[in-house]
């Protein structure tokens, strides 16, 4: 049944043999690392001292969450410009499928804006080598802006209230005292709003919905959801096509990765006392202060976004993206290519080639320390 | 020609074979049909049978509206546009076809018989975009507001105006010029196929060009015009990403055209929800795809009716 | 009765004088002229489309009326059919002009070398190329056509030749016309879950996409060359037998040859309708960034895929990946360009002498 990444496996393998890697010849996946076979808690350092010694060759397979195609854009050239021998596919068919298939063995890793369900998680332990089942790095950062078409309006602050009542369809004019109210001096004009939200399932409305539901649960009563409740407004599909109709229409807001929207203006959100613009910085610091979601691995990084927070410099609409990846795999080949490339996209570098290629927001320095430890976990099943 | 007459004996053995191979292949055509609707049936079958109160997608967990008010909206969504399209496009489809057979010059008629061939072939994500970029902020600026303005007692016609554009007009406006192409391409190849001796003996009797359109022309091409909106009315109800990118959806039964809040359609709701599904949903999804399969079969076979039977004669 | 004497009698009387070649023209602008000024008074003017709605119905009107004064009311309704007609094609010309020139518009913005010759291998940003697309969607319509056109070919010379009006012909037509209703999408799904069972899971490959095209593509064969086999005249066919050739060799020595430049126009035209198909190539073809030539393994990218992301996500600063999903676009309708004129040519070559 795993035909497909079988082939790929022993293609890869093959041409490792053919590499003639510098780990004793041996081409064998099972004696080549007996002391990864060990519990994830003990550290496995001395073996992976000799992974980056063997040049990288293969093909690994991902697919999943279309929100990291543009980094993942970036990942891909970075990672392969360095290991001239190794393709990286990754399918932007979507955060489910990208699970689906990585849970029935399709890839090797999985891209999702939503961390394993519960259900998922227990699935994770069948489809993943050894009963460790599959973890959830948090790699891809976005902040999700506000924006809106309102000319001769250079900054718009809202209140959660107002946030809410926009989406939700409770206020409809631009001359609403709960948006006058935070924006004295600005020149609103008396217009209808016309709130664009996404038509198609989405990890973005996911978060703004599950935002809007955490700050506003009186006004914005549907909760976290992927599919526009009917509550009216302009649905559009993808994040292109929101940020098109904002720009065809005036008085148009809507929600939308902060790096496509162009020349549109970005509304500072209410986060406790405060009105906080989004920034790379901010969103990033949305993740540091929430709490990791708990009955999992020890290396799970999965995150319930404190959507509530009133620290100041917070930006709390964000759109986390993860990458699901097994803790053990069937063969070292695998594990070197799985973790290799893990381990760029969490670096440094890595980072700062998706925040140039995508816009997205650099992790912080903290969270790279503990997702490194993570993937250093990753091993041969024994 | 002579040649063929010394081949009898052999005739008839190819003419076994070929008999047998034709008819083999048209069984294979029923076979693939039958593989695909088996797999349809099969992977919708948990969205029928599941417990109705989980259907529904995108929403919270266990916060469904059963399959058949969730179908419901997008039916009627997916007519509504086809048949909108077709109303919109079979007329001027039937003028193109007769201005390139009956009125051009010849030079003219085979070069704009090639242009609009030509434009079958355009893939439907641009004419999605220029749904979103060039018509939808076109037609809400120059036809909209005085649709609104002046006939918007009409029902199709009130309601908030879209201020982008993207409402089931434009949708359907861009639906009939996809499937313009593939209409006028099988009209025109039929009407210039209107044997010269009725097309010359209606002219000799003192008929004008339209008499003898309507005497020669019309009733010999009358089922391939048929047949050729039957295509087009296929690719109207099937099409997927021109109407998932133009269309502001939402889930409801409505018939005004110029709002953003219009029905969606079922395969442009696959195309949007499919990518973010899972498990039930998935199902519940492909199931929605049958129902438009079902739509197409009820649609086609009515059309059949209409037609009286020639279509396929 | 009486009517039509009258107007019998008034078309003798008056059809010497035809309209003069300038007076159709001069209707049609003074209608636009009139239309203008309705449009202003009533409604503060300015719409384009108001006037030509306004207009259209307008010229047809005076054109009936002056026509039946001087020609006669025969000759009027072929005037006023006339101006409809041509009205017609410059509506339908409208759309379509503006639809090509927003593609070369925006396609030339990236027609450069580096985009026939470059891959979106470990490209971010500006750059990249779109060669891969072009090979997968070469491969992908290729092998699509190859299997879809034969059993279409011979599933209509059935349906017109052998079956007629048999049980198995009723079904088969009927169940071509529930095929032409596949929604592209659903026949990417199908195919997915075929290559599913075979392959397992997260399966997706170039066969697979032509799986799904040819599934779409088969009906549209199906009835083209029913049509076009239909109006082979009967006669062709019995003078063929009254020379004592053989059903087979009538049917491909006469009736495929004069059918053929349909049939050719048939063919190609399912090819166009497919190439642009983007739905089930997302599904069953999948995205890769980099040249693939084998169709039964590994995924590949089409140039309507290539197109449909480059809008859907076009990476970071957005302009790049809109200028590469246009150029894929305008490419791929120069690419049907291209097999339409060798469908024509063929079609020329192919057709016996005396229909030329």
């Amino acid at each position: 049944m795993k035909f497909k990444s079988l082939a790929a496996v022993a293609a890869a393998s093959m041409l490792i043999a053919a590499c003639g890697g510098d780990d004793g010849g041996s081409s064998s996946n099972e004696t080549s690392a007996p002391a990864e076979t060990n519990a994830p808690a003990e550290t496995s350092a001395p073996a992976e001292t000799s992974a980056p010694a063997v040049e990288l060759s293969g093909t690994l397979i991902g697919a999943g969450a279309s929100s990291q195609k543009a980094a993942m854009q970036s990942w891909q050239a970075g990672f392969q410009n360095a290991n001239s021998k190794v393709t990286v596919e990754y399918d932007p068919i979507g955060s489910g499928g990208g699970r689906e298939q990585f849970l029935s063995g399709g890839t090797s890793f999985a891209g999702s804006d939503a961390y394993l369900k519960d259900e998922e998680w227990e699935a994770s332990k069948d489809r993943c080598p050894g009963d460790l089942g599959a973890i959830n790095l948090p790699h891809y950062i976005s902040p999700i802006a506000v924006a809106y078409n309102l000319p001769g309006v250079d900054s718009l602050k809202l209140t959660t209230k107002a946030l809410a009542g926009i989406f939700a369809g409770t206020i409809t004019n631009w001359t609403d005292p709960e948006i006058a109210g935070a924006n004295a001096g600005v020149d609103l004009p008396d217009q209808a709003i016309n709130p664009v939200h996404r038509s198609d399932e989405s990890g973005t409305s996911k978060n703004f919905t599950d935002y809007l539901g955490k700050v506003e649960p009186e006004i914005w009563t549907y909760g976290a959801i992927e599919v526009w409740p009917d509550v009216g407004g302009e649905g559009a599909q993808g994040t292109s096509g929101v940020v098109a109709a904002i720009n065809a229409g005036e008085g148009s807001i809507g929600y939308a990765d902060a790096s496509q929207i162009g020349d549109l203006g970005a509304a500072e959100i209410q986060v406790g006392d405060n009105f906080t613009p989004y920034s790379p910085e901010a969103a990033a610091k949305s993740v540091d202060a929430s709490n990791r979601i708990e009955g999992r691995s020890d290396y799970d990084f999965g995150f319930n976004i404190d959507r509530t927070t009133t620290q100041a410099g917070v930006y709390p609409i964000t759109l986390v993206s993860y990458h699901i990846v097994c803790l053990q795999y069937e063969t070292q080949e695998e594990v070197d290519l799985v973790k290799a490339f893990m381990n760029y996209i969490g670096s440094e570098e890595g980072q700062a080639a998706a925040a140039a290629g995508a816009g997205s927001a650099p992790i912080s320095a903290e969270l790279r320390a503990q997702l490194e430890e993570a993937v250093a976990q990753i091993s041969v099943a024994g | 020609m002579t040649s063929l007459v010394s081949s009898k004996p052999k005739g008839q053995f190819g003419d076994r074979i070929f008999r047998r191979v034709s008819t083999g292949v048209s069984l294979l055509v029923l076979v693939v049909l039958a593989a695909v609707a088996i797999f349809l049936i099969s992977r919708a079958l948990p969205a029928l049978t599941a417990d109705q109160a989980e259907i529904g997608v995108g929403g919270d967990d266990g916060e469904g509206e059963g399959f058949l008010s969730y179908v419901l909206p997008l039916l009627f969504g997916t007519v509504w546009a086809s048949v909108l399209a077709l109303l919109i496009a079979v007329p001027i489809a039937v003028g193109i076809a007769l201005f390139i057979t009956q009125y051009a010059h010849r030079k003219i008629s085979s070069l704009l018989g090639y242009a609009v061939d030509l434009l079958a072939a355009i893939p439907s994500v641009v004419y999605g975009l220029w749904g979103i970029f060039v018509l939808a902020p076109f037609l809400s600026k120059n036809l909209f507001p005085w649709l609104s303005d002046n006939l918007g007692f009409l029902p199709f016609f009130s309601g908030t105006t879209s201020t982008s554009g993207r409402t089931m007009m434009t949708a359907a406006v861009v639906l009939s010029v996809m499937i313009l192409p593939v209409v006028s391409a099988i009209s025109r190849e039929v009407f210039a196929q209107t044997p010269g001796l009725h097309k010359e003996a209606a002219l000799a009797l003192g008929a004008t060009r339209w008499e003898m359109i309507k005497m020669a022309v019309l009733p010999y091409g009358r089922s391939g015009v048929i047949a050729a909106s039957m295509l087009g009315l296929g690719r109207a109800l099937g099409e997927t990403m021109a109407v998932a990118l133009i269309l502001s959806p939402a889930d409801v039964i409505s018939f005004k055209l110029l709002t953003n809040q219009n029905p969606n359609t079922i395969a442009s709701n696959i195309a949007l929800q499919f990518p973010e599904s899972s498990g039930l949903e998935v199902n519940t999804l492909i199931a929605t795809g049958l129902v438009l399969f079902a739509a197409t079969f009820v649609v086609n076979a009515l059309a059949r009716r209409i037609a009286g039977g020639e279509v396929n004669d | 009765m009486t009517s039509e004497l009258a107007t019998t009698s008034l078309d003798l009387g008056l059809s010497s004088r035809p309209l003069s070649r300038t007076t159709i023209p001069a209707i049609a602008i003074l209608s636009l002229v009139l239309a203008q000024i309705v449009t202003r008074v009533f409604s503060g003017g300015g719409s384009v489309v108001a006037t030509l709605v306004i207009a259209g119905p307008t010229n047809l009107a005076i054109t009936y009326v002056v026509s039946r004064r001087r020609e006669g009311s025969r000759r009027a309704i072929d005037r006023m059919v006339t101006a409809v007609v041509y009205s017609l094609m410059t509506l339908a010309l409208a759309p379509l002009v503006s639809v090509v020139w927003t593609t070369v518009d925006r396609g030339l913005a990236r027609f450069d070398g580096e985009l026939f010759t470059s891959t979106m291998r470990s490209v971010v940003g500006d750059g990249g190329g779109v060669k891969h697309a072009i090979i997968g969607t070469v491969i992908i319509t290729g092998l699509a056509a190859a299997m879809a056109v034969p059993i279409g070919l011979f599933t209509g010379i059935y349906l017109v030749e052998y079956g007629k009006k048999s049980r198995l012909a009723r079904l088969v037509v009927s169940m071509v016309d529930v095929m032409t209703g596949i929604p592209s999408i659903v026949a990417g799904l199908f195919a997915y879950a075929l290559f599913s069972q075979f392959q397992g899971p997260g399966a997706r490959s170039g066969f697979a996409g032509s799986v799904a095209l040819a599934v779409l593509m088969t009906p549209i064969v199906v009835r083209s060359t029913q049509e076009m086999l239909r109006l082979v005249p009967n006669e062709l066919r019995e003078a063929s037998y009254a020379l004592g050739v053989s059903k087979w060799r009538t049917i491909v020595k006469v009736v495929l040859p004069t059918a053929v430049s349909g049939l050719l126009t048939g063919v190609s035209l399912a090819i166009a309708r497919v190439i642009g198909e983007t739905a089930p190539l997302l599904i069953a073809a999948g995205l890769a960034q980099d040249t693939n030539t084998n169709p039964f393994s590994g995924r590949m990218t089409s140039l309507p895929v290539m197109s449909y992301y480059g809008y859907a996500a076009p990476g970071f600063p957005p302009e790049a990946g809109y200028d590469r999903g246009w150029s894929a676009a305008l490419l791929l309708i120069i690419i049907v360009l291209v097999i339409f004129s060798v469908s024509r040519i063929l079609g020329r070559v192919l057709r016996p002498k005396g229909l030329r």
